[in-house]
């Protein structure tokens, strides 16, 4: 279920040049697992912009974005107090109860954020949780740490090797040699794809789309897969890795 | 309030409690918007565009942000004319206890008759609403909907199979609105719906290519409506058919407005999916403003404007 309100800034700051971190106030019962999103009506645009969920509480909802166009630079200008029509509860999101005892969680930019929560959950049932982040330098690099503190084993991977392994997500998981028995991911699509090509184990990936409504009405973010059509915003954004089409 | 506002009006023999009508294609099978709003509130529903055969639609990114709008190229995904019937149509019973309308996209006058005849089986569907405008398609209709010799012959044809009232959706992709809805009427449509969207472009500068996979697609919002208002007018005084208007309608104003201009009930498209409240606040709006203005009977102000 998802609903539409207004909720209120509480906290907006970079965390690196681009990425920054934004918590909103309001009532959080129509988000329901890690992986959902919220989608945010701005002024002057015509779409609300769907941003996925980090974390949130009772009352506050935690959001972290990448200035890439207008409506998320109008996002990084905002003050504390702003106030924001927003959808929440969106998407299906990650299965947090699948079957597993190691799970691996793979982010690749800012596709790490709907990750951080999902964790949460996951060692909150006492299964053994690897994290591997990538990013392409060391500069851009966000949460490394955060995850840490929950109690997750980290791997960060670097393009160019200012930190962490030099390489991709990929050349992380097998430097480390980390075991796990079902990945969560979510990052850019040549991410998830090489993730899928080197490793056997069972998942399920979160995707990206451009959408028109963000809850399933308007079918502007479809995709195929083997067990049909599926909607982005609504069936996805989170999908089972056998029912993807690569 | 002071006095008993009347919303309704009547297309075609089929009577509205209110004259506001989700646009097909922003509405899907309604299923999505009831979950935040009880959908029976609206006047009726045009559902999802439909095809014989089942379509995936166009290859994404589909949409894109537009000033006062967007631009989609969906390219009428649907379950295809049989799984409508046999699923859609149930499901939304369910949820939605008014008549509908139902609106059919062809790629030939074949398909748009066998898909009619379909539909005419189902009691649920008021109205059938042939879409001769779809620019996201190839051929996809808008090429039966800019001649008016084409529109004309698939009016023929599906009225040769349907005794429901059938409304023809056209493109405002054409010089001579007027000659297209008046070459419907003659052909023996009931209805005309203007406007479908107008075929739009955007490019992304810094990737140099365009933001839709298709190129192009249709454009619609608040930045069409004046366009929408204009060819309702002018349709509706040419022609002694009734008109359903849309084209970037948000607002009782704009219901008002579009009334004011001919059109007997009036479609919201793109506002549904920026605001999926956006029906049903105009509902509500509509008697704060129907009071303002002095109107006792919508139906009253429908084509005033001389």
């Amino acid at each position: 279920m998802y609903k539409k309100g207004i909720y209120k800034v509480v906290a907006n700051a970079p965390l690196t040049r681009d990425v920054y971190r934004m918590v909103l106030e309001g009532n959080t019962q129509w988000i329901i697992r890690p992986g959902q999103f919220v989608n945010i009506e701005l002024d002057g645009l015509y779409l609300r912009r769907p941003i996925s969920i980090c974390d949130w509480d009772e009352h506050t909802i935690t959001i972290i974005y990448k200035v890439v166009g207008r409506g998320t630079e109008q996002m990084s200008k905002m003050s504390v107090g702003k106030e924001l029509d927003v959808l929440t509860g969106l998407g299906n999101g990650f299965n947090a109860e699948a079957e597993c005892s190691e799970a691996l969680l793979v982010g690749g930019g800012v596709g790490v954020p709907p990750l951080y929560r999902l964790a949460k959950e996951l060692l909150a049932q006492g299964k053994k949780v690897s994290v591997v982040l990538g990013f392409n330098t060391a500069a851009e690099v966000f949460y490394a740490e955060e995850f840490r503190q929950l109690g997750a084993e980290v791997y960060v991977s670097t393009a160019d090797g200012s930190v962490g392994v030099k390489g991709f997500v990929t050349d992380a998981i097998r430097e480390s040699g980390v075991t796990f028995d079902y990945f969560y991911a979510c990052g850019p699509l040549p991410m998830l794809k090489a993730l899928c090509d080197n490793c056997t184990q069972r998942g399920e990936l979160s995707f990206e789309e451009r959408m028109g409504c963000g809850f399933g009405a308007c079918m502007g973010c479809s995709c195929k897969t083997l067990t049909g059509n599926k909607r982005i915003c609504k069936e996805g954004p989170v999908m089972r890795r056998e029912e993807i089409i690569w | 309030m002071a006095k008993c506002l009347d919303m309704s009006v009547e297309l075609c023999g089929v009577k509205l409690d209110n004259p506001v009508i989700p646009a097909s294609g922003t509405f899907g099978f309604g299923r999505e918007h009831n979950d935040f709003y009880d959908i029976n509130i609206l006047g009726s529903i045009s559902i999802k565009g439909t095809t014989r055969e089942a379509r995936f639609g166009n290859p994404t990114p589909r949409i894109a942000e537009c000033r006062a709008g967007l631009i989609n190229s969906v390219g009428l995904q649907n379950p295809g004319v049989d799984a409508v019937v046999a699923q859609e149509l149930p499901r939304l019973r369910k949820i939605f206890r008014k008549p509908i309308i139902a609106n059919i996209s062809g790629f030939s006058i074949d398909e748009y008759v066998e898909c009619c005849s379909k539909i005419d089986k189902e009691e649920q569907v008021a109205i059938i609403e042939v879409n001769v405008s779809c620019p996201n398609v190839h051929n996809g209709g808008m090429s039966f909907g800019t001649q008016p010799e084409m529109a004309a012959e698939v009016t023929r044809a599906v009225k040769a199979v349907t005794m429901k009232p059938v409304f023809v959706k056209l493109s405002p992709n054409v010089t001579d609105i007027v000659a297209i809805a008046k070459a419907c009427e003659e052909a023996g449509a009931d209805g005309i719906c203007l406007i479908n969207t107008l075929l739009g472009m955007r490019i992304d500068i810094k990737r140099r290519r365009p933001v839709i996979a298709n190129k192009m697609g249709g454009f619609s919002g608040p930045a069409v409506f004046p366009v929408a208002v204009r060819m309702v007018y002018q349709v509706a005084k040419a022609c002694n058919i009734p008109v359903m208007g849309c084209g970037g309608v948000e607002s009782a104003e704009d219901v008002i407005e579009m009334m004011m201009a001919g059109a007997t009930a009036v479609q919201v498209g793109a506002a549904n999916l920026k605001n999926p409240y956006a029906c049903k606040q105009i509902i509500e709006d509509l008697p704060v403003v129907m009071e303002q203005l002095g109107i006792e009977r919508l139906s009253d102000i429908i084509g005033i404007v001389e």
